[in-house]
This record gives C-alpha cells, sequence and structure tokens, in this order.
C-alpha cells in the first residue's frame, strides 16, 4: 500500500486501480452487508440489526461480509442496511429492526427485491444494476448536495485504512510530504479561498502561514471538536464515519505548519467517535502515516487525543488551549492569537473538524477546483445538520449559494405538519433566523451579513406556529448564562440580567401582574441598551454572540414578542404561564380535586357546587387540568 | 484510597499540569465520582493546591462530586428537542423523581443530569439511561417508564 501512496502515476495503471478496487471494496468476491452504525444508527436499534444479521448468515452458513459503520446522512431511514452482491450495484435499505433482518437477507441474496423500504441504488461503472431500483443519488434528499465533505461517510469501513487509501485515501498527504514544501502547502490553502468553518470564517491559509513563519523550536496543532452548539452533530457525523480523512487532514495540515505535534481535542460524550479515531490512529501509525520521520521526510507528526469534560465555551480557541493545559476554560484576549502564541505560549494553530475536512480534497485536486464551487466570496460546500418539522432530516452538505428556500423545498421536502413555515433556527454562536421574508437568501457569508445574520455552525432547525420564538429565545439566553465563563462582567452579569427580563415576559408573576404594560415596555428597551453593551464589551465570542437571539427576535418577531408583553398572550402555546385557565360551569360537579391541587389556593368554591379560579392568583402550572375528571377546566 | 488510586497514577509518570483533567476523568469513570479524599490525594501527587483542582474540576459539566443513581437518566435538551418539547419532559421528570437537574434522589435510585445533543433529533425527546436509549418521549409515557425503572430495582432487591 505504501508503494501505492507514494507513486505519482498510480491513476494511469490499470492494474494497480483494478487491485485497488478490490480494497475499496468496490469489487467484491462475496456478498457485503454494511449496517450504518452511527450514534443516531445505535440509538434506532442498529446494534440488534447486527446481531442478528450475524445470526441469520451463521444459521444459514452464507460467508459474507459484515461491517459496521458510518452515517450516510438521511437520519430517519436509521437503521440503514446496504447489501452488495458480487457484480451488482450496492443496494441501500431503510428502517431495518432486527425484525426485518430475516425477510430482507431472504430476499436479496437470492437476487430478489424485499419488499422493505428501499432508499435506492449506488450508481456502479463497474456493476449490473438492479431493474426499477432508483439512483440513491436522485433522491430528493441527495439529489441537490455536493458531497465532499460526506464523499466516504456511510459507505466504508470507518476504521480500515485500507480501504481509505485505496479510494484515494491519504494520498494528498503521501504528495505533500514527498513532494511539496510546507510554504507552498500554505499558499495553495491561501488561493483556494477556503474559510473556516465553526463559526469565525478565518482565512485558513493565512492562519497556518501565520504559525508557520512565526519562530519557535516547538510548535503544535489543536483540531477543534468541541461541538457543543445543542443544535448541530455534523462534527460528530463525520469523525466516526470517517476518521481517517480527518487525521489525513491534521498530518497535512501539521506538515503545512511546522507543528510536531497535534492535539484533537473532542468531547468525552463522544463515545464512538473516539472509539473509531483511536482504532484509525493505531492503523495510521502502522502504516508510518504519523510517527518518526514520515516517509523519510524527516517529518515527525505525533497525534494526540485529549478528551473534553464539557464547557460550551472550550469551542474558543484560547479557552480551548487553557483546557489542554489543564487550567479552567476561559478566553484570553486576543492578540496574541494562539497562531502566534498558543499552547504553552508556543505557535498553535487551531482549526474545526468542518473545516479540516475540506484540506484532503484541496490538496488533492487543487485550489482552482475549490475555486470553482461557491460564490464569489464563499468557497466551497457547507454541512448543516437539519432537524425540526421537516419531511427529511439529517447532516447535509450544500454548496455555497444554494438559497435556503431550496435546501427546505427540494432536501428537505417541505415541512411535514400541515402548518406554515415560521422559521429556520441557526446556530446558537450566529443567534439568527431566516424567516419567509429571508428565505430566498443564498447560503453565502456576504449575503447574511447583508442581511444582518450570519451563518453560525451549520445547525438549521425548522420551526412553524406551534414553536413560539420568545420561548427560544429565552432557550438560547438560558443556555449563554450557563455556559458562561464568569470572566468578564458584560457577559456574567449580562447574560444573567438579560435572562430575567426575557424571563419575566414568559411568565406571569404569582401575585399578579402589578406592573403595567409601560413599565414591562421599559424592560424591553433595557434590554436593547445591555445588549449593545455585552455586544461591544465582552471578552469574546461567546459573551459577544449572547445577546443576538434576543436581539434577532425583536428584529423579525416584534409582534409576537408584544403579544406576550403587552396582552399576555403566547399564540403558540408553549409558554406555560401564560395561559388562561377557566372552570366551565356548565361541567364542574364541584368534587374538589382541582381545589385540592392548587398550589397555590387560586380555585375557591364549596363541595358540589360549581369552583371558580382566580385568574390573578393562577400561575399556570396546569394541576388543575390535569387532576379534573369532567373537562371542565379549559385552558385560553 | 492511595493503592486504588496507584494504577491510575503510574499512566501519569511525568505528573504535569496538563495531565490533571485526564486524570481526573480516568479517575471518574473507575470510582464513580470525584470525593474529597481522592483529590486530596491527586493533589499531593501532581503537586497542585486542593483549591485549584477544586476549581478547575467543578468549571466543567462532566465531573461529579457525589455519587450518580442506580439509574442515571441523562435528558437530552438541544435546540431539536426543545422544540420538540425536552422542557416539558424536564419539568415533568423532576416532579416524578422529586430531583432537580444535577441531583441524586436520597435513595440513590435516581438521578438526573441535562444534556446537549445526543445527537437523535429526529427521535426527539429522548432519554439515556445507562447507556440505553428511550426515544419518542411524551409527558404520558415518561410516568410508565419510571414505574417500570423503580419495578426493575424492587425486584433486583428481592432476587
Amino acid at each position: 500500500m505504501n508503494r501505492v501512496l507514494l507513486d505519482p502515476d498510480r491513476e494511469s495503471s490499470v492494474a494497480v486501480m483494478k487491485r485497488l478496487s478490490y480494497f475499496s471494496k468496490e469489487r467484491i468476491h462475496k456478498p457485503y452487508i454494511y449496517i450504518g452504525s452511527g450514534t443516531c444508527g445505535v440509538i434506532a436499534g442498529a446494534a440488534a440489526t447486527h446481531d442478528a444479521v450475524r445470526q441469520y448468515l451463521a444459521e444459514h452458513s452464507i460467508d459474507a461480509e459484515v461491517v459496521r459503520g458510518g452515517c450516510m446522512g438521511l437520519c430517519q431511514a436509521e437503521p440503514v442496511v446496504d447489501v452488495q452482491l458480487p457484480g451488482k450495484a450496492r443496494l441501500s435499505f431503510a428502517n431495518i429492526t432486527e425484525e426485518k433482518v430475516s425477510q430482507l437477507l431472504d430476499d436479496v441474496l437470492n437476487h430478489q427485491i424485499p419488499e422493505v423500504e428501499i432508499i435506492g441504488q449506488y450508481d456502479s461503472k463497474l456493476h449490473q444494476l438492479w431493474d426499477k431500483i432508483p439512483l440513491v443519488g436522485s433522491h430528493p434528499f441527495f439529489a441537490r448536495q455536493d458531497k465532499v465533505l460526506l464523499e466516504h461517510c456511510g459507505l466504508i469501513d470507518p476504521v480500515s485504512v485500507e480501504e481509505y487509501i485505496a479510494r484515494g485515501g491519504y494520498w494528498a498527504f503521501a504528495d505533500t510530504i514527498s513532494r511539496h514544501t510546507p510554504i507552498q502547502v500554505c499558499k495553495l490553502l491561501e488561493e483556494s479561498g477556503l474559510a473556516g468553518r465553526g463559526g469565525g470564517a478565518f482565512p485558513v491559509g493565512k492562519k497556518w502561514r501565520i504559525t508557520l513563519e512565526a519562530v519557535s523550536e516547538q510548535k503544535y496543532f489543536v483540531c477543534n471538536a468541541v461541538e457543543s452548539d445543542p443544535g448541530s452533530y455534523m462534527n460528530r457525523v463525520i469523525i466516526e464515519s470517517n476518521p481517517h480523512r480527518l487525521i489525513e487532514a491534521l498530518l497535512i495540515s501539521a506538515y503545512a505548519t511546522g507543528a510536531s505535534k497535534v492535539f484533537i481535542f473532542i468531547r468525552k460524550e463522544f463515545r464512538l467517535a473516539i472509539e473509531r479515531l483511536k482504532a484509525a490512529l493505531e492503523g495510521a501509525y502502522e502504516y508510518g502515516l504519523a510517527g518518526h520521520h514520515i516517509f523519510d521526510s524527516g517529518a515527525n507528526i505525533d497525534i494526540v487525543i485529549k478528551e473534553g469534560a464539557r464547557a460550551f465555551v472550550c469551542g474558543e480557541e484560547t479557552a480551548l488551549n487553557n483546557s489542554i493545559e489543564g487550567k479552567r476554560a476561559m478566553p484570553a484576549s486576543k492578540p496574541p492569537f494562539p497562531a502566534e502564541k498558543g499552547l504553552w505560549d508556543r505557535p498553535t494553530s487551531v482549526n474545526n473538524v468542518e473545516t479540516l475536512f475540506n484540506i484532503p480534497s484541496i490538496v488533492r485536486y487543487g485550489a482552482g477546483w475549490y475555486q470553482d464551487k461557491g460564490t464569489k466570496n464563499s468557497k466551497g460546500t457547507k454541512l448543516f445538520t437539519l432537524s425540526g418539522k421537516t419531511r427529511y432530516y439529517g447532516t447535509i452538505e450544500v454548496p455555497m449559494g444554494l438559497t435556503f428556500r431550496e435546501i427546505i423545498d427540494q432536501i428537505a421536502g417541505g415541512l411535514n405538519t400541515g402548518e406554515p413555515f415560521k422559521a429556520i433556527v441557526l446556530g446558537i454562536n450566529s443567534g439568527s433566523y431566516i424567516t419567509p421574508d429571508t428565505i430566498d437568501t443564498p447560503v453565502d457569508f456576504d449575503a447574511l451579513r447583508n442581511i444582518g445574520s450570519s451563518l453560525g455552525s451549520g445547525a438549521f432547525v425548522v420551526v412553524d406556529a406551534t414553536t413560539c420564538m420568545v420561548d427560544m429565545a429565552k432557550f438560547f439566553t438560558a443556555f449563554f448564562q450557563k455556559e458562561s465563563c464568569g470572566k468578564c462582567i458584560p457577559c456574567r452579569e449580562g447574560t444573567a440580567r438579560m435572562l430575567e427580563i426575557i424571563d419575566r415576559v414568559t411568565r406571569r408573576p404569582p401575585g399578579g401582574d402589578s406592573l403595567k404594560p409601560l413599565e414591562r415596555f421599559k424592560g424591553v428597551m433595557q434590554l436593547k441598551g445591555l445588549a449593545t453593551v455585552i455586544k461591544d464589551t465582552s471578552l469574546c465570542q461567546l459573551g459577544k454572540s449572547s445577546p443576538n437571539a434576543i436581539l434577532n427576535i425583536l428584529k423579525h418577531f416584534k409582534p409576537e414578542f408584544d403579544m406576550h408583553i403587552f396582552e399576555r398572550k403566547c399564540e403558540a402555546n408553549v409558554c406555560r404561564d401564560l395561559r388562561v385557565f377557566s372552570i366551565d360551569v356548565s361541567q364542574c360537579t364541584g368534587c374538589t380535586a382541582c381545589y385540592k391541587k392548587c398550589p397555590v389556593d387560586a380555585i375557591i368554591g364549596s363541595p358540589r357546587s360549581p369552583h371558580f379560579i382566580i385568574e390573578e392568583k393562577c400561575i399556570g402550572c396546569g394541576n388543575c387540568y390535569e387532576v379534573c375528571k369532567f373537562n371542565a377546566v379549559t385552558i385560553t | 484510597m492511595k493503592q486504588d488510586l496507584e494504577p491510575i497514577f503510574l499512566k501519569f509518570p511525568n505528573r504535569l499540569r496538563e495531565d490533571l483533567i485526564p486524570m481526573l476523568q480516568m479517575i471518574q469513570d473507575k470510582f464513580g465520582y470525584l470525593s474529597k479524599d481522592i483529590i486530596r490525594e491527586v493533589g499531593f501527587y501532581l503537586d497542585i493546591s486542593v483549591n485549584k483542582i477544586y476549581g478547575v474540576a467543578t468549571f466543567y459539566d462532566n465531573f461529579r462530586f457525589g455519587p450518580v443513581g442506580r439509574y442515571h437518566i441523562r435528558l437530552c435538551h438541544g435546540t431539536a428537542c426543545h422544540v420538540a418539547g425536552a422542557s416539558t419532559l424536564l419539568q415533568e421528570l423532576e416532579m416524578q423523581l422529586r430531583i432537580g437537574s444535577g441531583e441524586t434522589d436520597k435513595d440513590g435510585l435516581f438521578s438526573l443530569e441535562v444534556v446537549s445533543c445526543i445527537g437523535a433529533c429526529g427521535l426527539a425527546p429522548l432519554i439515556e439511561v445507562n447507556q440505553e436509549y428511550f426515544t419518542n418521549l411524551s409527558h404520558e409515557n415518561i410516568k410508565n417508564l419510571i414505574s417500570q425503572f423503580r419495578e426493575k430495582d424492587r425486584l433486583s432487591y428481592e432476587s
């Protein structure tokens, strides 16, 4: 395999490519059964499916290869099972829980199409296609995607070095380390226009050059696999499905910046991702791809996994570095930037997992290839984790320039609840919303800036009228308040004050609303001033982004916000404390059950006569509604 | 106590500051939580003051300073789960279990932890209990689930 890696003319040799196709599992000798076993697959039952498959094969004495793989992106199809028979195209089936395994294998191993849910067949020039089965690529979820980072996710054995190499993996790294200098790699990245995908969008080549040109006998490279945005999980998915690609990217990055030690800082909760990463690293070291004197180049690159103990603020690069050093993850002021002075004051470039996944393709196909993708100032593709009220959801990769409307209508298949579209909630670090007015905005850094939003990490939660946007802003603000590290006053105190104000808007205080609407309005004006101070004076990006959720609600959903303040009403019926409970006298039998359950004595009435709820005392807990056996309690 | 920690200490022969967090993680994986005695021993080994160690350990969410219940419930409260009703589920759980998030009940039966994004957004809302997942939960069926756990625990005591 090493000979293949170091041979620049490998693609022109038919014999070599044919041998590789056996390692890549494009050509097989016996049936190949692939069970999607990312975390989402496991939660949906993939472990039981795997056991059932093994049992079936043992009982029928069938010799077949079974692989526990990664995620193809269509989460609701999990557990996904792919079956490939020698000479025929690979088929992909959805929702194969353990009881469907016999039915599936009985038919497909006999060359019949089983009566289970089928996603499609993978197009192949080497194999015979099945009759009347659509191609996976033409499934609406996949048709508009541009799978560069997700190229092998859900197709390969995540841990196998051979399979990764056979599919073109580590070719970019081998070429880099044997034929290019670090400065050449930095220049290539600069020309490509790759910008960071964690939210900062800083040009990658420029950052690497700063580290490369800094003078130091020891340099480090850090992979930011913290991913704590509550709505995104794509970094976890791609590490579970293709850890070798991350390793290759890190090797190239370390070489380009002159770093001899790489830290992968990953959340400890990503158990499966860590397990696969460790196994893949072992394989990479065995092949001499990492470690000492790689491919006789004189370069030493050591890769170490560090498990994070969970704090959202670790996503900030200076806080992350402090965590690696064994301290509290508190951010530091910048400059100096970690690229010049990072871990233990040494030059350290820090990059996000998604950013890194772009590297092998850029190095292999060139800056021009990457420049051709995307828009004028936003090159390449973007990963999103689609969730919420859509027909299809999961991890997707779209070319920059695709509009949000196209993503919802064409990729996500529209909303599935019958309610109209209300908003797309983007990543928590952007706090932005895409509304029906802005839905034709393309996925592009500049276009989003023009509408006063930003892309964020890639979370993409689609909501409809049953979601209260004020509650959503409260959820985000509460998250920031909890995750604030406490170092600077604007963030530590500011988030707490913002949370208090918005909490009051969604609650009815016990004792009734003594505040008049004008007073509540004053609270909101204070909110705006407070938000400006927090944005301007916070030390790090966590603090600076914390007011966004509320500011954007005031911008896009003012009527809904006003209704909470002035009319004390939550139309989505989400803010429980704003619900008005009353007793229907025609139904009430005076059983006193509600009277006994009320925690604030807001119900009056004697036994056997209709009861009454005192609105001013009611806190909206709903106990009376739950306990009433006569449906006499109504909510408006 | 010190003898129990020796095998872990031996994995960190250089006694560096950067070994602190990995060491605490390994200790918690083995003993379930970080007690005062444990932290004192770690302090002696790494030559870091106890208050500094507490300063670091209390900063991060993963570290626990008391035991978890026999059924440790992790509720996902990511954005998609929130939209699917996770906050109502949390209130219901707190009421049913009579403990708040981050606490263990007095019988040592249940403990509750809120996490963000387990990664099964389509099956929201869900909980993870001792590495098993329970999905598509609601206000109603969570009550049954908790009763099932209580029953299972009672039976395991009687057998």
